[in-house]
C-alpha cells in the first residue's frame, strides 16, 4: 500500500496539481490529505473542490486550522495577513464548500500501520498547537499508540522518531531518498507544505508513504509559482504571500 | 543501561514471535531461509550459514541477540545495520539479499565472503613492508566506494575488513555506521564514545558521527599495527586511557620499526592527526599514495624519531579541546569524498602532439583552478612493444621513463608555478604498457580517479592504425572523461 501524504496547500492550484501529477507516478493507492486546504493562495475553490472529489473517491482529509477559520470566519488573535486572507478566501467559497470544509474531521486513525492523521498535534488536535521541536514531537508520540502519526501545520519536511527505550531522535530529510521507518519505533512525519513551503526553497513538499516496505520518501516538486503568485497579487491579497511563493519563505 | 533499557516493544513482540533466540537450530526455516550451521556466536549476533533455493550459494544470515536486559546497543545497531547495508553496493561490502523486521524475526541475510578477516594479520605483525602497502591500498579503496555511497563507516578494525578472493576488502559490520542521507538513530542512544577504542578517532569521543576522515584516523592505527605489531594508543581500558589520543602522540613507527621508510611513518602519522583537516582529505588520496610513494610528501611528521615534546602536545591538546565545541557540521560523507576530487591529467607527450598537449594544459588549469581541494595527477604512458621484455636493455628502458618523468613535469610547469600546487596536489606518473588506453582506466579505477582530461587527435595515420585511444577511455573509464579537441 503506497500513501501520498499531502498538507498545508493553502489554496495554491499551481503546486496542488503538480503534486498531484508527481505522486501518480509514483504509483499511489491512497491519498490522505492534512488540512490547511485554503488561506494565503488565490484558487480556494478550485482546490476545495478537488478536495471535495477526492474524498468522494476515497481520500482521507482532515481538517487544518485555516480550514476551521473560514468556517468560522476570522478572530482578532489571528495575525493580519492570516486574518485578510480568511476573509477574502470566505467570499470566494459557496455554502456547499464550506458546509464540506465544517464536515471534516480532526484526525482520521487507519488500522493499516497503525496511523494516525492530524493536521496539528495527537495530543489536542483541536488547540493546533505546532509539533515545533523534538519534545513536541514526543508529546504527541505519546498520546497515540499509533505507531505512524502524519501531520502538517509545520510547513517544513520533518521526522522524527521513538524508541522503546524511549529515546527521540530527530531529521532533515532529504528529498527522494527513501528511509526506513520499521514499525517497532514511533514515528512521526510532516510532509511539508504543498502549497507555502517555507525553507527558502520554493519547490512543493509531500511524501510517499509505503506501509508494505515500510518506507517514507519525502518530495519535493518543482512548480509554476510565479504564475501562483502572480494569481496572488492579481486578487488583491497581501503583496508579500505571493513574494514568499517565489522564495520559499 | 539495564532490563529497562532494552527495547521493550521489539523484545515484547520477539517474546510473541514463533522463534525465540532460543529457537534458532539447525533445519529451521525463516521465511525459506534454511538454517544449516553457525559459524559464528559473538557478543552482538549470531552468524549462520543458511540456504535459499532461489540462491545456488550459502549465504550468512545474521541475528542479533535479543535477550531481556541486553544491551540496547545490541539493538540500535541491529536496526542501523538494517538500514544501511541494503543502500550499499560493489564488491566492497557484502551483497544484501534479505531482512526480515523486529516484529517478527530480526535479521540480514547477506553474501557469505569466502575469505578470512585481517585479523590473522593484525596478530601476525609485522607484516612485511609490501604487505602493509598491499593492504593499505585495498582497505583505502573499499573505504573510498563506501564514502561516495554516503557513509562512514566508523567501527573500522581488522576484524571488520574481509577479503574476496582476488584479495579486494569487504568492510563488514556496518552496526555502528552514519548514512548521511538516513536518520542517525544512534546519535540520541548512548553516552559513551561508540566504536572499538583502539581505533576510534578523537572526534568520536565527541560524538562527531559524519566525518568519514575518522574512517582514516582508523585506517592509519591499522597500518601502524600492520607495520609495528603495536597499536599507537595501546588498547585502553577507561574513558581516561581512551582520551589519551587527544593530546598524546603516538611514538613515530620508525622508533619501532628501523626499515619503515619515512614516506609510510608521514602516511601512517597524517592518518592519526588529531585534527581532521590535517589528516588525509579522503581514502582515495590514501589509496593514492600508497600506489606510489615517491610522490607523498615528506613533512617533519616522516622524520620525527621520538615521541612528540612538549610543545607538540600542547598543541595537539589545544586543538583537542577546541574539539569540545565544533563550530561548523562537518561534511557529510559523500560531500567530503567528493570535494577534493583527483583529476587526471593524460598527456601525450609523443612528436606531433605538443599542440593538443597545450591545450590539454589549459582544460586542466581551469579545471584545477575551480576546485580547490582537488588533485592532480599527470599520467603519460610510455608504449612497449609487445615483445617488451627487451633484454636489449634494463638500463634504456629506465631511461627512457627517466626521461619521460622530465617531459611530464616539465609540461605541467605553468600549472604547478601558476597554481601553486602544495603539499603533493601534483604528482607525476609514467606507465609502461602495450596498450595506453588500459593502463589508463586501470589506473582511474585503481586511483578512485574523478575526472579524465586527455586529448584526441583529430586525423592521423596513427589513429586509423590504432584506433582511438580517448574513445576507448570514454567508453570505459569509470568516471567522467573530458576530451580536448583543436
Amino acid at each position: 500500500m503506497r500513501i501520498a501524504l499531502l498538507s498545508d496547500i493553502h489554496a495554491n492550484r499551481e503546486a496542488f496539481e503538480a503534486v498531484l501529477l508527481h505522486a501518480a507516478d509514483q504509483r499511489v493507492q491512497r491519498w490522505v490529505l492534512l488540512g490547511d486546504y485554503i488561506g494565503y493562495g488565490a484558487d480556494p475553490s478550485w482546490v476545495v473542490e478537488r478536495v471535495r472529489r477526492m474524498t468522494a473517491e476515497g481520500a482521507i482529509a482532515v481538517k487544518g486550522n485555516h480550514d476551521e477559520a473560514v468556517v468560522r470566519g476570522s478572530r482578532p488573535s489571528m495575525r493580519l495577513d492570516a486574518r485578510h486572507s480568511i476573509e477574502w478566501t470566505r467570499g470566494h467559497l459557496d455554502a456547499a464548500q464550506l458546509e464540506f470544509l465544517a464536515s471534516l474531521p480532526m484526525t482520521h486513525a487507519d488500522n493499516d500501520g497503525p496511523s494516525l492523521y492530524v493536521h496539528a498535534n495527537a495530543w489536542d488536535p483541536a488547540k493546533w498547537a505546532y509539533v515545533e521541536t523534538r519534545h513536541d514531537a514526543v508529546r504527541s508520540l505519546h498520546a497515540t499508540a499509533a505507531r505512524y502519526t502524519f501531520c502538517g501545520h509545520m510547513h517544513d519536511p520533518m521526522l522524527y522518531h521513538l524508541s522503546g527505550t524511549g529515546k527521540a531522535g530527530e531529521f532533515k530529510p532529504e528529498p527522494a531518498v527513501p528511509i526506513p521507518v520499521p514499525p517497532h519505533r514511533q514515528w512521526l512525519a510532516i510532509p511539508g507544505s504543498v502549497g507555502q513551503p517555507r525553507d527558502n526553497n520554493p519547490a512543493a513538499c509531500y511524501a510517499v508513504f509505503d506501509r508494505t516496505q515500510a518506507e517514507l520518501v519525502f518530495h519535493r516538486v518543482a512548480y509554476d509559482h510565479e504564475t501562483a503568485a502572480a494569481k496572488v497579487r492579481m486578487a488583491g491579497l497581501p503583496q508579500d504571500l505571493a513574494d514568499r511563493l517565489n522564495e520559499g519563505t | 543501561m539495564g532490563v529497562e533499557g532494552a527495547d521493550t516493544q521489539a523484545a515484547a513482540a520477539l517474546a510473541a514471535s514463533p522463534f525465540g533466540a532460543a529457537a534458532l537450530e539447525p533445519g529451521v526455516v525463516i521465511d525459506g531461509f534454511r538454517l544449516e550451521t553457525r559459524v559464528h556466536q559473538g557478543g552482538m549476533a549470531n552468524l549462520w550459514q543458511v540456504n535459499h533455493p532461489d540462491h545456488a550459494q550459502p549465504l550468512l544470515m545474521k541475528v542479533p541477540r535479543l535477550r531481556p536486559g541486553e544491551d540496547p546497543a545490541t539493538i540500535v545497531g541491529f536496526e542501523v545495520e538494517q538500514m544501511i547495508l541494503p543502500t550499499l553496493t560493489g564488491p566492497h561490502v557484502p551483497h544484501f539479499i534479505a531482512r526480515g523486521d523486529f516484529t517478527h524475526q530480526p535479521y540480514i541475510v547477506m553474501e557469505r565472503i569466502e575469505g578470512s578477516s585481517l585479523a590473522s594479520r593484525a596478530d601476525d605483525a609485522p607484516l612485511a613492508l609490501d604487505e602493509v602497502t598491499e593492504l593499505g591500498a585495498r582497505i583505502a579503496a573499499a573505504l573510498h566506494d563506501v564514502h561516495r555511497q554516503h557513509v562512514v563507516h566508523l567501527d573500522l578494525k581488522p576484524e571488520n575488513v574481509l577479503q574476496r578472493g582476488d584479495g579486494t576488502a569487504v568492510l563488514v559490520d556496518f552496526g555502528l555506521s552514519r548514512h548521511d542521507a538516513l536518520p542517525d538513530l544512534l546519535a540520541e542512544e548512548f553516552r559513551q564514545p561508540m566504536g572499538s577504542w583502539p581505533y576510534i578517532a578523537p572526534e568520536q569521543l565527541h560524538f562527531v558521527r559524519s566525518d568519514p576522515r575518522s574512517d582514516l584516523f582508523a585506517l592509519g592505527v591499522m597500518l601502524y599495527q600492520f607495520t609495528t605489531g603495536e597499536l599507537p594508543f595501546g588498547e585502553p581500558q577507561s574513558m581516561r586511557a581512551l582520551r589519551r589520543r587527544l593530546h598524546v602522540q603516538p611514538a613515530p613507527p620508525r622508533a619501532l620499526r628501523s626499515d619503515c621508510p619515512p614516506w609510510l611513518q608521514e602516511l601512517i602519522l597524517k592518518c592519526l592527526e588529531v585534527d581532521p583537516a590535517q589528516r588525509w582529505q579522503g581514502a582515495a588520496h590514501v589509496a593514492l599514495a600508497l600506489a606510489d610513494p615517491r610522490q607523498v610528501p615528506l613533512s617533519a611528521r616522516a622524520h620525527r624519531s621520538a615521541a612528540a615534546g612538549w610543545l607538540a602536545r600542547l598543541r595537539r591538546r589545544y586543538f583537542a579541546l577546541g574539539q569540545g565545541a565544533p563550530t561548523k557540521a562537518p561534511r557529510s560523507a559523500r560531500v567530503q569524498a567528493t570535494r577534493n576530487p583527483i583529476i587526471l591529467a593524460a598527456v601525450d607527450l609523443s612528436e606531433g602532439s605538443s599542440e593538443l598537449a597545450v591545450q590539454v594544459r589549459e582544460i586542466v588549469r581551469r579545471v584545477v583552478t575551480t576546485e580547490p581541494g582537488a588533485r592532480l595527477a599527470c599520467v603519460s604512458v610510455l608504449k612497449t612493444g609487445l615483445l617488451s621484455v627487451d633484454d636489449y636493455n634494463d638500463a634504456r628502458g629506465a631511461n627512457r621513463q627517466v626521461l619521460q618523468l622530465a617531459a611530464l613535469k616539465h609540461w605541467a610547469r605553468p600549472i604547478s608555478k601558476g597554481l601553486n600546487l602544495d603539499e603533493g596536489r601534483l604528482t607525476f606518473h609514467v606507465l609502461e604498457s602495450t596498450d595506453p588506453a588500459a593502463a589508463l582506466i586501470e589506473f582511474a579505477q585503481r586511483n578512485g580517479v574523478d575526472q579524465i582530461v586527455m586529448g584526441a587527435r583529430g586525423h592521423s595515420t596513427l589513429r586509423r592504425y590504432l584506433g582511438s585511444v580517448s574513445s576507448q577511455v570514454v567508453a570505459q573509464a569509470p568516471c567522467t572523461v573530458t576530451v580536448v579537441r583543436i
